[in-house]
């Protein structure tokens, strides 16, 4: 019973840490509905989960400056700081 | 579950709770969510939270065991579209650990906490989250009433409304006259009154090309208005009519016997008649005293918590979300907001400043979309207010491959966020 209840211990607490650090940055969460978190759906529009951050910090940086045409994309990435997308980047990036 | 597995899991409760204070805690369980409501806001709140915060109990109440999505039921009107292709079921939702309770949430008692069905059942919470989407302001349209949606469809609530309108469009003779009527701002989806007007006059001018199709507007503007207005003028010219505000399209009251919709300026008799009626917040938000005079809910742009009630937050189409639409994304985007806010307030954290996106998709033609996106932030003044220089709708002048991508982008979108809500 003892081992169990460390164990336990541990696993909740490395749950907790995961918690605390799975919280989105700005504006991340909303981007899940157009860009699939599933696997399973078929779209043209790409998965960020696990997506490199660098690729999508130029993503968004070329859409806001208009040198990537979007067909939305271009009037989102303007509402975003470069922080913030490089927050929202290295959110996408550890997701799995 | 075998009874090792179970101990564990007892185990991991007592030692997470050990390690964290939650102040809302009661009695060696997690705080207790409980969200009223299980649409594109609801559903995706509830899943939302148990994803922050596994320790938060949650429980979703919804009156029916399926959900049937507006968004591409003017397809279904149309017959481009199946209504199977809009319902969804809450299998995948309870197994993510939330416990849907079927029922009609009847009363709030905000001082004691508890929420009560209409079955006597009472559910007791630390944090309430209420998404009861619209109700139909019966009278607000003189002779509008529930007997007469039975004649003149208003179809704003997807199902049977959806089917009845489609029936009758299939019954009408060609050479008919089919008549919209549009409410005031605010209402549920302020574009889709226009998607359903050209939708409709792509079914008349390939099925039915005699007929005549009528839009009656309480408004002079609306959503996405030049891009609409010129893509009528190219595909459907002769065949559809808009009747804003100022030239008498204001419907004041109804004849359902003979399907006639009275304007100050005139009398329309419909073969097919299409009433979109005024809204307001789904009747909980009455009972739990979070709708204001308007009839919708004013929120905290940061919290989602209601400005009249503490501890009771409103999400979706029934809140005053700002330059926010009532629409399934803002919706979407506004559940996991306020889930994010609602687990930190409930495990003694302080929620962060949020921004929201809103993309909404309108079909001119089946092969023929048009967008309008936009990015908010709470203001100064309380409000979730546009952030300045981004958002706004598809080009005026983009060429039909453009409008052939955005239609594909639509039906997409809507794989992907039910996929996300109920998948």
């Amino acid at each position: 019973m003892r081992h169990a209840l460390v164990v336990a211990i541990g696993i909740v607490s490395i749950a907790t840490a995961a918690v605390a650090s799975a919280e989105p940055p700005a504006g991340a969460a909303s981007c899940s509905g157009c860009h699939p978190s599933s696997a399973r759906v078929s779209s043209p529009v790409p998965r960020l989960t696990g997506m490199d951050q660098a690729a999508i910090v130029k993503a968004m940086q070329d859409f806001r400056s208009g040198q990537r045409a979007g067909t939305v994309m271009d009037r989102i990435a303007k509402g975003f700081t470069d922080d913030e997308i490089q927050a929202i980047a290295a959110w996408y990036a550890t997701q799995k | 579950m075998n009874t090792t597995r179970r101990d564990f899991l007892k185990l991991g409760l007592a030692a997470s709770t050990a390690l964290v204070p939650l102040p809302a805690l009661a009695q060696g369980a997690g705080p207790r969510a409980v969200v009223v409501g299980g649409g594109f806001a609801g559903a995706t709140c509830a899943r939302a939270l148990r994803h922050a915060d596994p320790r938060i109990t949650v429980t979703l109440v919804e009156a029916n065991p399926t959900f049937t999505a507006c968004p591409f039921s003017n397809a279904v009107i149309v017959g481009l579209r199946e209504l199977s292709a809009q319902q969804f079921t809450y299998d995948r939702v309870t197994a993510d650990g939330i416990t849907l309770t079927r029922g009609m949430a009847t009363a709030v008692d905000p001082h004691a906490r508890t929420v009560t069905l209409a079955d006597g059942t009472r559910l007791g919470y630390d944090r309430l989250v209420l998404a009861p989407g619209i109700d139909i302001r019966w009278g607000a349209v003189s002779g509008y009433d529930e007997a007469a949606a039975a004649q003149m469809p208003h179809a704003w609530q997807a199902g049977e409304q959806t089917l009845l309108l489609r029936r009758q469009l299939e019954a009408m003779d060609d050479g008919g006259l089919v008549v919209i009527s549009a409410p005031a701002n605010p209402f549920r989806c302020p574009p889709g009154p226009y998607e359903r007007a050209s939708l409709i006059a792509h079914y008349l001018k390939t099925k039915k090309p005699k007929s005549k199709l009528l839009v009656l507007d309480a408004k002079d503007t609306f959503s996405k208005q030049r891009l609409f207005q010129a893509a009528w003028a190219e595909l459907y010219p002769g065949l559809l009519e808009w009747v804003p505000l100022s030239k008498g399209g204001n419907v004041t009251s109804v004849e359902p016997a003979t399907r006639t919709l009275v304007t100050d300026f005139g009398r329309h008799k419909a073969n097919v008649a299409n009433v979109i009626p005024p809204q307001r917040a789904g009747r909980i938000a009455d009972a739990a005293g979070v709708a204001d005079r308007t009839g919708w809910c004013p929120i905290d742009p940061v919290t989602f918590e209601s400005k009249l009630q503490p501890r009771i937050h409103v999400i979706g189409d029934a809140a005053i979300a700002g330059a926010m639409p009532k629409s399934a994304f803002a919706a979407n985007s506004q559940a996991k907001t306020c889930a994010a806010a609602v687990a930190q307030l409930l495990t003694g954290g302080t929620p962060s400043t949020p921004k929201l996106i809103n993309t909404c998709y309108s079909l001119v033609a089946p092969d023929y979309g048009i967008s309008v996106a936009g990015v908010y932030q709470p203001s100064a003044n309380g409000q979730l207010a546009d952030v300045p220089g981004a958002g706004g709708v598809s080009p005026q002048d983009a060429p039909r491959a453009t409008r052939a991508a955005e239609a594909v982008l639509a039906e997409a979108w809507f794989r992907t966020i039910t996929t996300e809500v109920f998948g």
